[in-house]
């Protein structure tokens, strides 16, 4: 394999506590070495620019059914927008909801090299196994989504936490699954009777259980079983005016509850695109920001975390586990919606959005996303995402750094608005002089988001003897841009991008793909004849599919690379 | 004002997307620049010059070009697509998508079109002296945005889907049409002084359709409400006013339900 030594960039690696020093880094036999064991490699020449880990997208939706059927319902989503292909790759279609092909080679050109999906139905596994195995150059991980499982329901509303350890346990092995995803929890079932849960108190029907002993249950169950992640939670009560304080008390759920982990992991529950979660008012008149209220009790509490879920100003199409959700979009823009139930296990849908600079409550979605960061006192646990595609689409990730760096330019397109007074008044975004440093972005991209994920020994750092997964972006530390878009274009496009090392993208340009990987986690856990018992009752009574067919068969899962957890010992 | 002649060879075995056929991409060019012009036959790159004999320069701008195109075109597709002004004269009949989305400017088909012609129009006038087939001033499909302004004039009969979620706008078909007309259709006029099939206004939420000689099966989401007398391209007559279509939403102006309407010629 080739050899590299990456010769005088600043590096960045949070991880390692390296903030911009020169550094050399060397690559060899696809590790990360000291440079000075690299003898006869090729010199990649990083003066003047910035060497970070590949990144690590810690939510995303880009692979799956539920992406596929956007993909379906949205034939414009590729009109006049997919992008053109290039020398040697594959045709690359669609915007915001991309195909395979051009999601892998999007992330690379930003110098990522994981995404966390975050919403794999159980039941319907087998297709993200599939699109990850298409999906080229990007490690991929998936979280099963739970909260609304009948297994799990039952289990904890009985206080039968073993028997929710061990069901948990057999569904991330059958799966092939990563973690413990909650969206809306009670809610989507609940949305089964046409109904929600938009507090944490609200009983779900037939089982009589609250979204908050769901919540407390499942925490409980991660830190029982020792996963590498966290609790990785989408609340109830999503994108209403006034929800904010469903959120706040969604997060003193986790106060006092203690990690319990070897994979260096810190926090307990991770709340995902906070921005959408973070509303205050009492109707869409008076819709405005609760990003202070949020921040200051996420800043004091040092087991939580979150990530951002900003809004980019596309034409996205947006699609979650959180059925009823997904009902009330379609029903304030009237454009067209899918819905599904996965039997036991969730619902979702899916309705297009448009993101309207014109219109005021997604200028203060917009400036709600970009708060969260502002006051972040650690950046280690607060992320960059979009929640792709629901908030925008994930190569945005280059702009709303620009955003996040530059008041200059967050502060031109605030005053652009046509509603640009009543948006200030609802914010607090013009006031925050702040501008994040390279730094704070590296831990907001890869550093934080591998810890969180509980992967940092693999991804997320340029340690010796990891995978040679390293991003050389077109910026230079000493001497920043002044014009934001230059930022914008750094991130966008890498000088390099180096995927178990070999060079996968050149001058933002795709120029090889090598093999990807499934990362998942392989759980052992004591016998349990109970569990055994109630997994072949329901499927025997209630799925449509048989329990041999349900679990995921081996030759589905592409190139697996699974992570260790044995509680028997 | 300039014009481009160009007449095609009739060389190619598969159809040819000829999306740069426009005011626009001959703007400011020579005959020798606009052999040069990207096309693509099938899924292969190629160029103009390879498909057409090319006499004239294109003018300094857009509006300064007309573009004359002669020979077969029957294979060709997607002329006028997206241009923005002047004008385009096709003396023979075209192949699909011939000025979709087109935002400015003059499109005039002396034959027949294929289906899709007028997609997604934004402005401009296009008008075709013989038939078109199916989604005359559609929406892209999945698109709910469909034609939001401009004329489209058949002087012969239409297909079926006409006007798919029509927002702005007016279509004008002198013969008959099959189904579907306006469905989804959330503004424009639609014009048509044959008959139609059936299925006309299918969830429709706001717009005008006038039929002169009938509907043979109305909706049953359409209500009579009176007689009307309307002027219609100059015209003035009796139409029946029908309603609809009551299975959908409508939205509400000055205290007012806004519906839907048919007008059917007595
Ligand atoms: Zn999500």
């Amino acid at each position: 394999m080739s050899e590299y030594i990456i010769k005088n960039g600043f590096v960045f690696d949070p991880l390692l506590g390296i903030k911009g020093e020169k550094k050399d880094i060397g690559v060899k036999d696809g590790k990360i070495v000291d440079a000075s064991e690299v003898k006869k490699g090729k010199v990649i020449d990083a003066s003047g620019k910035t060497v970070m880990a590949g990144g690590v997208d810690i939510h995303t939706h880009c692979v799956g059914p539920k992406v596929n059927i956007g993909r379906l319902m949205r034939p414009e989503d590729k009109l006049f927008r997919s992008r053109v292909k290039e020398g040697n790759t594959r045709v690359q279609m669609g915007f915001a909801v991309p195909s395979t092909f051009a999601t892998g080679y999007e992330y690379a050109r930003m110098g990522y090299v994981y995404a966390n999906e975050a919403a794999m139905p159980p039941l319907d596994s087998p297709h993200i196994h599939e699109e990850i195995r298409d999906t080229p150059i990007i490690d991929i991980s998936a979280m099963p989504v739970l909260g609304n499982n009948w297994f799990q329901l039952e289990y904890l509303k009985n206080k039968e936490f073993d028997n929710n350890a061990a069901y948990t346990a057999w569904l991330l092995n059958a799966t092939k699954g990563f973690g413990i995803k909650c969206v809306n929890p009670g809610g989507s079932e609940a949305w089964g009777w046409g109904m929600n849960c938009t507090t944490i108190h609200d009983p779900v029907p037939y089982f009589d259980i609250t979204p908050a002993e769901i919540i407390k249950g499942q925490m409980q169950t991660n830190e029982e079983l020792g996963l590498p992640h966290s609790l990785h939670i989408h609340p109830n009560n999503i994108g209403n005016p006034g929800n904010y304080e469903t959120t706040l008390d969604t997060l003193k759920l986790a106060e006092g509850v203690k990690t319990n982990n070897k994979f260096g992991r810190d926090q307990v529950l991770h709340n995902t695109h906070l921005q959408f979660h973070s509303y205050d008012g009492t109707g869409w008149g008076d819709f405005c920001s609760a990003s202070q209220q949020v921040m200051d009790y996420v800043n004091k509490q040092k087991n939580i975390s979150f990530d951002l879920g900003c809004v980019t100003f596309d034409e996205t199409t947006t699609m979650t586990a959180d059925g009823p959700f997904e009902y009330h979009l379609q029903m304030l823009n009237h454009l067209k919606w899918a819905n599904s139930d996965v039997e036991l296990e969730t619902s979702s849908g899916i309705v297009p959005y448009v993101y309207d600079p014109k219109i005021k409550v997604c200028d203060i979605q917009w400036a709600i996303g970009l708060e969260l960061a502002l006051l972040a006192k650690d950046h280690m646990r607060c992320h960059l995402t979009t929640d792709h595609p629901n908030a925008g689409p994930f190569f945005r990730y280059p702009r709303i750094i620009k955003w996040l760096m530059s008041k200059k330019s967050r502060d031109s397109l605030l005053h652009s608005f046509k509603w640009a007074d009543k948006v200030i008044d609802a914010t607090i975004l013009e006031s925050l002089d702040r501008e994040l440093n390279l730094y704070e972005i590296a831990q907001m991209t890869r550093a934080g988001t591998a810890k969180c994920l509980g992967i940092s020994d693999m991804y997320g750092s340029l340690r010796e003897g990891t995978n040679a997964n390293i991003a050389i972006y077109n910026i230079n530390p000493e001497d920043m841009p002044s014009d934001p878009e230059l930022i914008e274009k750094a991130f966008a496009e890498t000088a390099y991008t180096i995927k178990d090392g070999v060079i996968v993208v050149e001058n933002g340009k795709v120029v090889a793909t090598t093999p990807n990987y499934t990362v998942w986690t392989h759980v052992r856990v004591p016998d349990n004849p109970i569990v055994d018992h109630d997994i072949r009752e329901k499927f025997a009574k209630y799925y449509t599919v048989g329990l041999e067919n349900y679990m995921v068969f081996d030759e589905h899962v592409h190139n697996p690379r699974a992570i260790e957890v044995d509680t028997t010992a | 004002m300039s014009t481009v002649t160009i007449t095609a060879k009739g060389t190619h075995e598969l159809y040819l997307e000829a999306y740069n056929v426009t005011p626009d991409a001959f703007a400011g060019k020579t005959a020798v620049e606009i052999a040069e012009i990207e096309c693509h036959e099938g899924n292969l790159k190629s160029k103009l010059g390879e498909y057409f004999d090319i006499e004239g320069n294109g003018g300094a701008t857009a509006a300064e070009t007309t573009i004359v195109v002669r020979g077969d075109c029957k294979k060709i597709k997607r002329i006028g697509q997206q241009m923005t002004a002047g004008e385009v004269i096709v003396e023979s009949d075209c192949d699909m998508y011939t000025a979709g989305w087109m935002k400015g400017g003059k499109v005039h088909v002396k034959g027949n079109v294929d289906s899709f012609c007028g997609i997604g129009m934004e402005g401009g006038e296009f008008i075709v002296d013989g038939d078109a087939q199916n989604h005359v001033g559609s929406a892209y499909r999945g698109d709910w945005r469909g034609m939001k302004g401009g004329l489209i004039h058949v002087k012969g009969n239409a297909g079926s889907d006409i006007a798919t979620f029509m927002r702005g706008g007016k279509i004008i078909i002198d013969g008959d049409a099959f189904i579907h007309v306006a469905t989804h259709a959330e503004g424009g006029t639609v014009i048509i002084k044959g008959s139609v099939e059936s299925r006309v206004g299918g969830q429709m939420v706001k717009g005008d359709v006038y039929v002169y000689k009938g509907i043979k099966y109305m909706m049953p989401g359409f209500k009579y409400v009176d007689d009307v007398d309307a002027e219609v391209e100059g015209e003035t007559a009796k139409f029946a006013h029908y309603i609809g279509d009551l299975g959908e939403r409508h939205p509400k102006r000055k205290g007012e339900i806004v519906y839907g309407n048919i007008y059917l010629k007595k």
